[in-house]
């Protein structure tokens, strides 16, 4: 091909640009970055992170661009692997066990306990954070730190709450809606008698399941195990809890017990239902579609209701990053989440998440993603309401099994659907859960 | 003395390489080696963690069988076998009466034979998980096209709760597979059926044998070690069936559609119990050695009806 004039220019053009683009500028970020950083990533570093498929696709560009803003700043690439999030606790685990795959991981609850001696320690790392962004959340420290160790560092709480329909509340007789257990089993009655029902999923839904019975326990003062693990689900708390489950089941529309995570979502949007409990991702879904557009505009959220334990207690779903010992540049991959964290880097992925992650750090409780929908407000006390799987003992494989074999679904499920009398459906869930904690 | 001539002796390997068992050794030593790799090696490490209490992320020490003594006293565990042996056999024998009537109908002269044949292949061809998913939406406990349809002509009031309700939830998850298994049967019986030589029949038929007869008498002993071969297959399949549970159900309502291998999972994997799991997957064992045996039998009783033996 013969080079005519025309191409010689912009050829040197693009040449010129890309040095003064690129070049020059990026080196000055760099340094100032180096600057402001305690990790200094070692000499030719790559870091691979597993991480669970986003929910938002606001929130994986802003992390992609953050990542990408380190590579540029650093020169450390970053490669990130997406697992739907089921598949990531055995993934993290395997990599663990076998010492190779990916160097950090965005993993789901108490997945750090499970091998915390292949873990990094990071406690450098979080006390730097917190102490530098208003402090962490206890609840979702819980689910890092294991004594005075941070094996994990928090990423966010993926808020859970009620959502319902204003105009079916209003038909049934309450203007605004009711704050305690008590009054929530009347507002359920009401909507079941106008033909607008609740529905809270009884079936092995992971999340939804699990955040509507961990919420039944909780409110009612019970706990799976004490302090130091002895199995306490056998109490006069948990029947009270199991005796409201069955009140508020009376109310539901029919088919629960088979609901999984999707259900509720569908049959809420279906209009078959007016009241349930999730993440923000359900008003989204209507929102986004022109046709559901009277639903998203009906849509209204708010914590679920408090009860006799006299204060919100939930357990959303959360998610931690941790560093495997495996890893060959864990400098690097300490000073990728430290500049993860850096103010303007977690406001933008915060606010790109619109509402789903719940910050970690109290710094970021004024991100204007709370207040620019009052649908997300509810959202935004995720974090302080959460309380750690396995509550009120020590996290770590026992409270990770209890739940993965969905004992507290099973039990309230037992129970509702008459298939066992409270007190069985207890004994039940005891014996089921000792031999996780013995 | 005398001088003996020395032969020179080849080289060992030479002489290996030439014997008729070293080289038989020789040829057999990849596919021993695979089988050794992908299936002696796992089975045999799958019976060990059963012995062990090895978590996921962390190495089990030997605890004898104390997991079996758990899973024993462990009434989910029964609940389980229950359930998969329920599931084996209800539908195994849908399926093999749905399939052998459907093979005859094939066997028959019917207009667009090769079509209906491609046909019923469908369901088996159809990856599991999306005829799962489809079986998802149809047994829904709102939007079930059964349910509208039934709705649809007054013949209910609400929903039927298929997957909510303890019975209904087996009934709907055995139809799915049944659904899924009658072609692989179908369609094996039929080359069975085509191998039986019309000239029997046709003999059976001119000494007066009504076709009923012919079927007793020509038909089914003849195509009994196809019958015995298809139905170890298909009964291996259905009893170790895993995606069609864990995408209707999990293994809900509490637990009454949990399958041995779905319980095997929950406990192992997200459970991260891989000990339990272990033993929970090993105890299927003796269970589908029962099967093989089975069709072993099968199999010599038609070396007996041919008169080798």
């Amino acid at each position: 091909m013969p080079i005519d004039r025309r191409t010689f220019l912009s050829g040197t053009a693009s040449l010129a640009a890309g040095a003064a683009f690129s070049g020059v500028p990026g080196a000055r970020r760099a340094f100032a970055q180096s600057a402001a950083m305690t990790f200094q990533p070692e000499e030719g570093a790559s870091l691979r992170l597993l991480r669970w498929v986003p929910f938002v696709t606001g929130e994986e560009e802003a992390w992609n661009a953050n990542t990408k803003a380190f590579t540029e700043a650093t020169g450390v690439e970053v490669r990130i692997d997406q697992e739907s999030w089921e598949d990531v606790r055995p993934k993290a685990a395997v990599a663990a066990n076998v010492g190779s795959g990916p160097d950090m991981v965005m993993s789901w609850f108490d997945d750090p306990f499970q091998y915390p001696d292949k873990l990094v320690d990071v406690t450098d790392l979080a006390t730097k954070l917190g102490e530098a962004h208003g402090g962490w959340y206890e609840g979702l420290e819980g689910y890092a730190r294991q004594d005075d160790t941070f094996i994990a560092v928090p990423l966010c709480a993926i808020g859970n709450a009620v959502c319902y329909r204003q105009s079916h509340m209003e038909k049934a007789g309450f203007s605004e809606f009711p704050k305690d257990t008590d009054g929530f089993l009347e507002l359920c009655k009401a909507l079941k008698a106008n033909g607008t029902p609740a529905g809270f999923p009884h079936g092995k839904a992971v999340g939804d399941g699990n955040n509507y019975a961990h919420w039944l326990l909780w409110s009612h003062g019970g706990m799976m195990v004490d302090e130091n693990s002895n199995v306490t689900i056998n109490s006069p708390e948990t029947k009270a809890a199991i005796e409201y489950a069955k009140a508020l089941y009376e109310t539901f529309i029919p088919g629960t017990e088979s609901w999984l995570d999707i259900n509720n979502n569908r049959a809420f949007l279906a209009e078959q239902i007016s009241l349930t409990a999730n993440g923000v991702s359900l008003y989204y879904a209507a929102a986004k579609d022109p046709a559901m557009k009277e639903i998203a505009e009906d849509i209204r959220t708010v914590n679920l209701p408090i009860g006799p334990v006299g204060k919100s207690v939930e357990l959303h779903q959360t998610s931690t990053l941790s560093i495997f010992k495996h890893c060959k540049y864990p400098q690097a991959a300490k000073a990728y989440l430290e500049f993860m964290y850096q103010s303007d880097r977690m406001n933008a992925w915060i606010e790109g998440a619109s509402a789903y992650c719940c910050q970690a750090l109290k710094e970021f409780a004024d991100n204007p993603v709370w207040t620019s929908n009052p649908v997300h407000e509810p959202y935004s006390r995720a974090s302080e309401s959460l309380r750690p799987n396995g509550y009120a003992g020590p996290l770590g494989p026992a409270s990770a099994g209890v739940m993965a074999d969905y004992v507290l679904v099973d039990m309230f499920a037992e129970a509702v659907t008459g298939q066992r009398s409270p007190e069985e459906a207890m004994a039940n869930a005891e014996r089921r859960a000792r031999r996780y904690y013995s | 003395m005398t001088d003996v001539p020395l032969t020179p002796r080849r080289p060992l390997l030479a002489r290996f390489l030439e014997s008729r068992n070293g080289l038989g050794l020789l040829f057999m030593l990849p596919a021993a080696v695979f089988l050794l790799c992908f299936l002696t090696y796992p089975l045999g490490l799958g019976v060990w963690l059963g012995f062990t209490d090895t978590r996921i992320g962390r190495t089990g020490e030997f605890i004898g069988l104390e997991n079996y003594i758990w899973l024993f006293d462990d009434p989910i565990f029964w609940l389980s076998v229950y359930n998969t042996i329920l599931y084996t056999v209800v539908a195994s024998v849908l399926k093999f009466g749905l399939g052998l009537w459907l093979a005859l109908i094939l066997n028959e002269h019917l207009p667009f034979k090769t079509f209906f044949r491609a046909i019923i292949l469908l369901p088996w061809v159809v990856p599991t998980v999306l005829s799962a998913l489809a079986f998802w939406w149809i047994y829904d406990s709102q939007f079930s096209i059964i349910s509208w349809v039934l709705m649809q002509w007054g013949l209910i009031d609400t929903p039927i709760n298929f997957l909510g309700q303890p019975n209904h939830a087996r009934a709907s998850v055995i139809a799915a597979n049944v659904w899924r298994g009658i072609p692989f049967v179908a369609i094996s019986l039929l080359a069975g059926l085509q191998t039986i030589p019309q000239s029997l029949n046709e003999a059976a038929a001119l000494d007066g044998a009504t076709s009923w007869q012919r079927f007793t008498k020509v038909t089914l002993p003849l195509l009994t070690p196809i019958i015995a071969v298809v139905m170890t297959f298909s009964v291996l399949f259905t009893f170790t069936d895993f995606q069609l549970i864990y995408v209707l159900t999990r293994g809900g309502p509490v637990n009454a559609t949990h399958l041995m291998a779905t319980l095997s999972f929950q406990r192992a994997i997200p459970g991260g119990q891989l000990g339990e799991g272990a033993a929970i997957a090993v105890a299927m064992i003796p269970f589908l050695l029962a099967a093989i045996l089975f069709s072993f039998f099968g199999l010599q009783r038609r070396r007996w009806q041919q008169g080798n033996d």
